[in-house]
Order: structure tokens, then sequence, then C-alpha cells
């Protein structure tokens, strides 16, 4: 059974300067609670399918069906979190920001804040619930995003490069927490990102893109037990894989 | 307190020319004449009368002048029909000084408050429009995206995402507006009122030469003004823009 499901969508983009193809006939699908990576060299497109499964973006062709239902636009059911840390609300605290979409729900006060709370203890944070953004450092902003993006539950968590902005050494430690809190929940993740090593740690499977305008260049599962050791030669060995198909298409070019 | 020592200067200075003899008395009154004056007026209550008139028609008018141009701000920002039929007439009339609208609005509603009200909501609307016009245009699009994907919708995504969003441009428009109102009321007031408010006091002292009166209502204006800048306006900013880090403090 597939959990999202996406064939041949294809995106352009109207500019002033003409048509820009964003993506072009991509079709995947994924598993419920699959992690699933998707990298691909910068403007190949993956942030426009990002956006089209989160239903920012109405493709020109193809189709997105999430549960076996058509996307239309977005939903409740999809929990989004950005590369930008400005993504979060800088008017409310950390507490106010993950309890957002339940608020929108309709769930009353104390029942979402608990809920709130509770997602912060997930992502370890639930000392800075009272800190409004900006005094938050960079790694703690996006683990609210994350938090804000799980509490209202919803069946898939979409992640567009939540983490590049951050130094070597944050980014290791909100791979791991990451991790652990997709163990925890059992979500569908779709994480785009273009650090090579990043997907190797977190996918079960890898979808290589091509070069702009993108399309699917190979897909590689990764078999490797959990928690997998960045050192070991097999991760390596798939590191290699995923380079290789990564730069052979501009050999091709 | 570098302010306290400029203040100090220029009242020496001014106190210099007004005992020098160069000018008659009556005409550049000394500053404790003034200070007499200001407390003989305040204290027979006649000036507080007058500064309740003014501040009640610069709240009536700005208030008026907020609610429209927030509203339309939101909506020209927002939606680009209404920006479309609204930006022109914007365009043509806020270049049109509030004060040359007095002799109309006098000939249609006759001297009082409404036309002064009037004058004053139109110094004000415009500040406060195109500050709210250009604070939607200028929020982070990842906010509405986030607020969206969140099930924010309407009214909800108003208030508790576009108005907080925009609420650095609405305060600058705020303020603009406040100071527009202020300087409008008491041109509006030697023009269009009778009877009360400060600017109808300094215009109707002109007639007899009571210049002690003039610059003791000139200094409750300037007072009145800056108490709510500094007072009420940084108190909102402190509160709302400043905590949230969207605003850094001015370095003093
Ligand atoms: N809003 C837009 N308007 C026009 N063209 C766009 C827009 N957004 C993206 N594009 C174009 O679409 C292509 C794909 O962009 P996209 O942002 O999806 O790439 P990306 O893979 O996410 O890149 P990066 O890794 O740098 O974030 C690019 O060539 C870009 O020029
Ligand atoms: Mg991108």
């Amino acid at each position: 059974m597939h959990h999202i499901e996406i064939r041949n969508v294809t995106l352009v983009y109207d500019t002033p300067n003409g048509r820009v193809p964003g993506v072009r006939g991509v079709s995947f699908a994924t598993a419920p609670s699959e992690f699933l990576c998707i990298v691909g060299p910068s403007g190949c497109g993956k942030t426009t399918l990002l956006n089209i499964i989160a239903g920012f973006l109405a493709p020109a062709e193809g189709e997105i069906r999430i549960g076996g239902k058509a996307v239309t636009g977005y939903g409740l059911d999809r929990g989004i979190v950005f590369q930008d840390f400005a993504q979060l609300f800088p008017w409310r605290t950390a507490l106010g920001n993950v309890a957002f979409g339940l608020e929108m729900k309709g769930v009353p006060k104390a029942e979402r804040e608990a809920i709130a709370l509770e997602q912060l203890r997930l992502v370890k944070l639930e000392k800075f619930a009272g800190a409004y953004p900006h005094h938050l450092s960079g790694g703690m902003q996006q683990r609210v995003a994350i938090a804000r993006a799980l509490a209202y539950n919803p069946a898939v968590l979409l992640m567009d490069e939540p983490f590049a902005a951050l130094d070597a050494l944050t980014r290791d430690e909100m791979q791991r927490l990451l991790a652990e809190v997709w163990r925890a929940t059992r979500k569908t993740v779709v994480y785009v990102t273009h650090n090579v090593a990043e997907a190797v740690y977190l996918a079960d499977r890898v979808i290589v893109m091509t070069p702009h305008p993108g399309t699917i260049k190979a897909e590689v599962p990764i078999r490797l037990p959990r928690p997998r050791d960045p050192l070991s030669v097999e991760f390596l060995d798939y590191q290699k894989q995923l380079l290789r198909h990564l730069t052979q298409k501009e050999e091709a070019r | 307190m570098k302010a306290v020592v400029s203040f100090v200067v220029a009242a020496a200075l001014y106190e210099l020319v007004a005992r020098s003899g160069w000018f008659a008395q009556a005409l550049v009154p000394t500053l404790p004449a003034i200070a007499a004056t200001l407390w003989r007026t305040l204290a027979d209550g006649s000036m507080l009368n007058h500064a309740v008139a003014t501040v009640y028609r610069v709240a009536a008018g700005l208030g008026l002048a907020c609610a429209t141009g927030l509203a339309l701000g939101v909506l020209m920002g927002r939606f680009r029909a209404v920006e479309a039929f609204f930006l022109p007439l914007v365009n043509v009339l806020m270049p049109v000084p509030s004060l040359a609208w007095a002799p109309v609005f006098i000939l249609w509603f006759g001297l009082g408050n409404t036309a002064t009200i009037l004058i004053v909501f139109y110094a004000a609307t415009f500040p406060m429009l195109l500050n709210a016009w250009t604070g939607v245009r200028a929020v982070n699009p990842l906010w509405l995206r986030a607020a969206g994907a969140m099930g924010a919708r309407g009214a909800e995504l108003f208030w508790k995402v576009i108005v907080p969003a925009t609420s650095p441009f609405v305060i600058t428009g705020l303020r603009l507006a406040f100071q527009r109102a202020w300087i409008a009321v008491v041109g509006a007031e030697m023009l269009a009122a009778s009877d009360f408010g400060l600017g109808w006091v300094i215009f109707d002292a002109k007639e007899f030469l009571n210049a002690d009166v003039m610059l003791a209502s000139l200094a409750v204006i300037g007072a009145i003004g800056f108490a709510f800048e500094r007072l009420a306006f940084g108190a909102l900013e402190r509160a709302t823009v400043m905590r949230w880090g969207m605003v850094r403090a001015a370095k003093a």
C-alpha cells in the first residue's frame, strides 16, 4: 500500500523572462511510515516538488494522492518545515507557535497547550516554552518548527532542508534528534536535502534528481540498521554511490 | 541628560531675549510670565477644557482614520482588484493638504467639531493606509504558508497572522498618523472651530495681543504631543514589536 503517490508531475513557472520549468515528469511513491529523502543539485526542483506535495503549488500535469485521495490544496494532513528560521511567528512564544495548528482546529486552550508542551519535550525544548523565537538559536528554532509541524498530528511530515543553514555540529545533533522523533512518531517523511551524508543517515530510501529541470535519476534504498554509524564502511559506500549518481549526470550534460 | 542641557540653554537664550528690552514685554513675555499664565489657566480649568476639546477631536479623527486606513490598506495589500481601484484615488487625494479642505468642510458642515474632525481624519488617513498597505505586502510569505498549512483562514488568518505580522508597519503608521493629526488639529481649530480647542485659543489670543496665552497653549500642545509619542506609542512598541524582536530598540 502506498501512502503518498506522485504520478508524472510537471510544473512550469511563468516568469517575466519566460517560462522556466520547475520539475519534469516526476513519479514516485512512499510506503506508510517511510522516511524518504530527495537529493539533487541546487536549482533542480526539490523545493518545487515539496511545495507541490504540500499543496502550495498546483502542477501543470500529473497528480498527487495521499492515502488514496487526490491533493487539491494544503491541509492539516501534512506538516511542513521550511529551511528558513524565519518560518516561526515572532509574535508567539515557542509554545504559542507549536499550539497554533491546534488553535486553528478549535482545540481548547488547556488541552492544546498540554499537547504543545508534549511536542516541545519531544524536541527537548520544554524549558523554552515561554521564549520568543528571537531568543532561540537557529537550531532551537528549527526544533520548534518541527514540533509545530507535528503538533496537530499530520500523517505526513514534509521537510525542506531544515538543517541546511546550521553549523555542522548542530546539524549532526539535529539529525540524531529527528531520527529519534521519527522513530517515536512513525510519520511518513519526505525530506529534501542536498547533503548526501544526511540522506544516508536518515532515509529508508533516497531519490536522486538530475540537475535542472529535475527528473528522477535513481532510487537508492538504504539498508542499514539504525541508529546508523556515519563512519562505517557501508555508510560511506552508500554515500559514494549517491555521489556517483549526482556527478554522473553533470558529465553527461 | 544631554536633552536637559539643550532645553536649559534654549530657555536661557529665550529669557535673555525677552529681558533685553528689544521687544515689547507683551509680545515677548518672560518665562515666569508664561508659567504664571499657564498655572492660572490650568488652575481655573480653562486650559484643561480646551485641551480636552482638542484631544477629543484628535481621538475622533484619528480613530476614524485608523479604522479606514487600516481596513483599506490591508484590503489593498491582499486583493489586486481593491488595489487597482483605490490606488489612483489615493495617489490623487494624498498630496492635497488637509487644511486645503477646511473651507470646503466648513461650507458643508459649518464651523465646529464635524469640520475639524474631518480635517484631522483627512490628514491622518493616508499615513495609516500607506503603512498598512506596505506592511501587508511585506509580510514574510513563509508565515502565510505556514499559517495556511495549519488551517488558518479568513478572520483568524487576519487577526492572528496578518495583523501581528504587519505590526511594525502599523505602529509606524499610527505614529505618523498621530503626528499628522496633531498638527492638523491645531490648524483646523484656527479655521473651523469656535470657542474651544487649543488651536482656537492661540488664534483668539492674537486678537488681544495675549502672547503669554499663546505661548502657554503652545507649551501644552507640545507636552501632550510629546506624552503621546513617548508614553503611548513607546509603550505599545515595547509591549509588541520590540518584545517579539521584530524591531530593535532605538540606540539611545
Ligand atoms: N517562484 C519561482 N518563480 C520562477 N522560477 C522559480 C521559482 N521558484 C523556483 N524557480 C525555478 O525552478 C527551478 C527549481 O527551483 P527549486 O527552488 O525547486 O530548486 P531546489 O532544488 O529547491 O534548489 P535549492 O537546493 O537551491 O534549494 C529553479 O531553476 C528556479 O530557477
Ligand atoms: Mg530549495
